[in-house]
């Protein structure tokens, strides 16, 4: 498995995001460039995993795109992910700036 | 060895269980059934009510300002720690505090007042690095990363893997080779993280879904000779006491999953009603209830006795191989069968069982394989010469 989620993103719309498997796992938003906005998961409490947590975000302004990957290593990933995020920017996504744990510092070869 | 609880051990074990009770697990309610950490108010306030209880930083020698409990009493109190969904690799979610890194203790005064101290007020963190992908299990002979001297500094090349939190630690131990093979050759050294060369290439997932391992690389890391820890090519020794005293509270923590998933068996138990009768009422599940009180007795006593040697300054090291072995090993039987008794829903994740199955399953392997631990023993009942 690569590290990165470098799958292209998809609509985020309605009729798309029923084809999503209720599933536990982890997501990334994109803005309408195209750009990360927001990492996050589906865990145990997901009512509809990771179809249930995207369709909340139907009406966020400004995110456009989505893209998936089914894990049961949900929390793991997500902090690979905004690891690696952070690795490549500085910083984190736009809208996990309130990510409320500590997280490591990569350096990915 | 006495055989039953002294007052103030029993004291001790009621508040830790009432903690457990009352704080803890409520919380968890809220959380996912994954998570090991607690947001950091929650965990504020919880590490209050530890210090006011005279309990925080267990592992801390008095001297250094811990509270003063024999192991033996720090192995009860694991067992009761471990007794909630996140307890066997988060046990209260780590709101008693620790040691960090108990070889820090060995360090010279330098040493101590750059790492140690600020290690016990909360302001640095360390890991330790031993594990490489050459092996764990034999690490005097596995380790492969090689450090050269050169004039003051050391240039340390190599990797290591499986490591717990080197990304977010402010120093670790790392145990290179600076002699010839074996245990004669490796050497412990201080390496502040931030040192150029020091790289954590990947994070490595494992069957703990909320806790990660990682991966780390050593590109001519240069550290000055005054952070190697003890003596040079004494390296071993210091990994070595570690592993033995590790395996008792290891221990412990499994035995606190089995109790409770025993609890809840025996309470499933008598509630689930099949052809008009509880599940209690079969044989089949009473001999399943029976043999968990067996295994769990068997574990707690062969994990206090190894403590008991300990705290009274004996040879531990068989005691804690066997209690490593028992304890691991019965308690994942205990998850199994509590699962089996749950039924479908031992298997989903609105009951805390199928994480102490999967995390359990990794004890048989941590802190030394339990084919490693027969070997000890083995070695010490056969003689010396065995190999």
């Amino acid at each position: 498995m690569g590290i990165r989620l470098d799958k292209p993103f998809l609509p985020l719309r309605e009729d798309v995001i029923k084809t999503v498997q209720a599933q536990l796992g982890v997501y990334q938003l994109a803005n309408e460039s195209g750009e990360v906005c927001y990492i996050g998961c589906a865990d145990a409490r997901s009512l509809f995993g990771l179809r249930g947590e995207l369709e909340q975000h139907l009406e966020d302004p400004g995110v456009s795109g989505f893209r998936v990957e089914v894990t049961t290593a949900y929390h793991t990933r997500r902090q690979e992910l905004l690891m690696l995020y952070q690795a490549d920017h500085g910083e984190l996504p736009v809208r996990n700036k309130d990510y409320p744990f500590q997280l490591g510092r990569l350096s990915p070869a | 060895m006495e055989l039953s609880l002294n007052n103030e051990q029993q004291m001790i074990v009621d508040m830790v269980r009432r903690f457990v009770r009352d704080e803890i697990i409520p919380l968890e309610m809220h959380l996912d059934p994954d998570a090991d950490q607690l947001e950091a108010e929650d965990r504020d306030r919880l590490v209050g009510k530890v210090k006011d209880m005279g309990l925080y930083g267990l592992d801390i020698p008095v001297d250094y300002g811990g509270p003063d409990i024999d192991v033996v009493t720090r192995t009860l109190m694991a067992i009761e720690m471990s007794q909630h969904r996140a307890g066997l690799y988060a046990p209260c979610y780590g709101v008693f505090g620790g040691a960090g890194l108990a070889q820090l203790f060995e360090a010279s005064d330098a040493q101590k007042e750059k790492y140690l101290f600020p290690t016990l007020r909360g302001e640095k963190r360390g890991f330790f690095g031993l594990t490489e992908p050459s092996g764990g299990s034999d690490p005097a002979r596995a380790i492969q990363t090689k450090a050269v001297q050169d004039g003051d500094e050391w240039v340390i090349n190599g990797g290591k893997i499986f490591i717990s939190g080197a990304d977010k630690a402010d120093f670790g131990l790392v145990f290179a080779r600076t002699g010839g093979e074996g245990r004669g050759g490796v050497t412990c050294f201080i390496v502040d993280t931030d040192t150029p060369g020091f790289h954590v290439r990947r994070i490595v997932h494992t069957l703990r879904s909320a806790h990660y391992a990682t991966e780390l690389q050593f590109e001519d890391m240069r550290v000055p000779a005054i952070n190697i820890l003890g003596q040079l090519n004494k390296g071993f020794a210091i990994a070595n006491d570690r592993l033995s005293r590790q395996r008792i509270p290891y221990s412990a923590g499994c035995i606190g999953i089995a109790v409770k998933a025993h609890e809840m068996a025996l309470e499933y138990s008598k509630q689930r009603q099949t052809f008009g009768a509880p599940l209690s009422n079969r044989q089949a599940i009473q001999w399943m209830l029976v043999d968990n009180e067996i295994d769990i007795k068997q574990a707690t006593w062969l994990t206090l006795e190894a403590a008991d040697r300990a705290h009274r300054g004996d040879s531990f090291r068989k005691e804690a191989a066997m209690c490593k072995i028992v304890a691991t090993e019965s308690a994942g039987r205990v998850v199994d069968r509590a699962m089996q008794i749950h039924g479908g829903y031992g298997v989903t994740k609105d009951f805390p069982l199928e994480r102490w199955y999967r995390e359990l399953r990794i004890r048989r392997i941590g802190e030394g394989p339990n084919e490693v631990q027969r070997h000890i023993i083995a070695r010490d009942i056969i003689g010396a010469g065995l190999r």
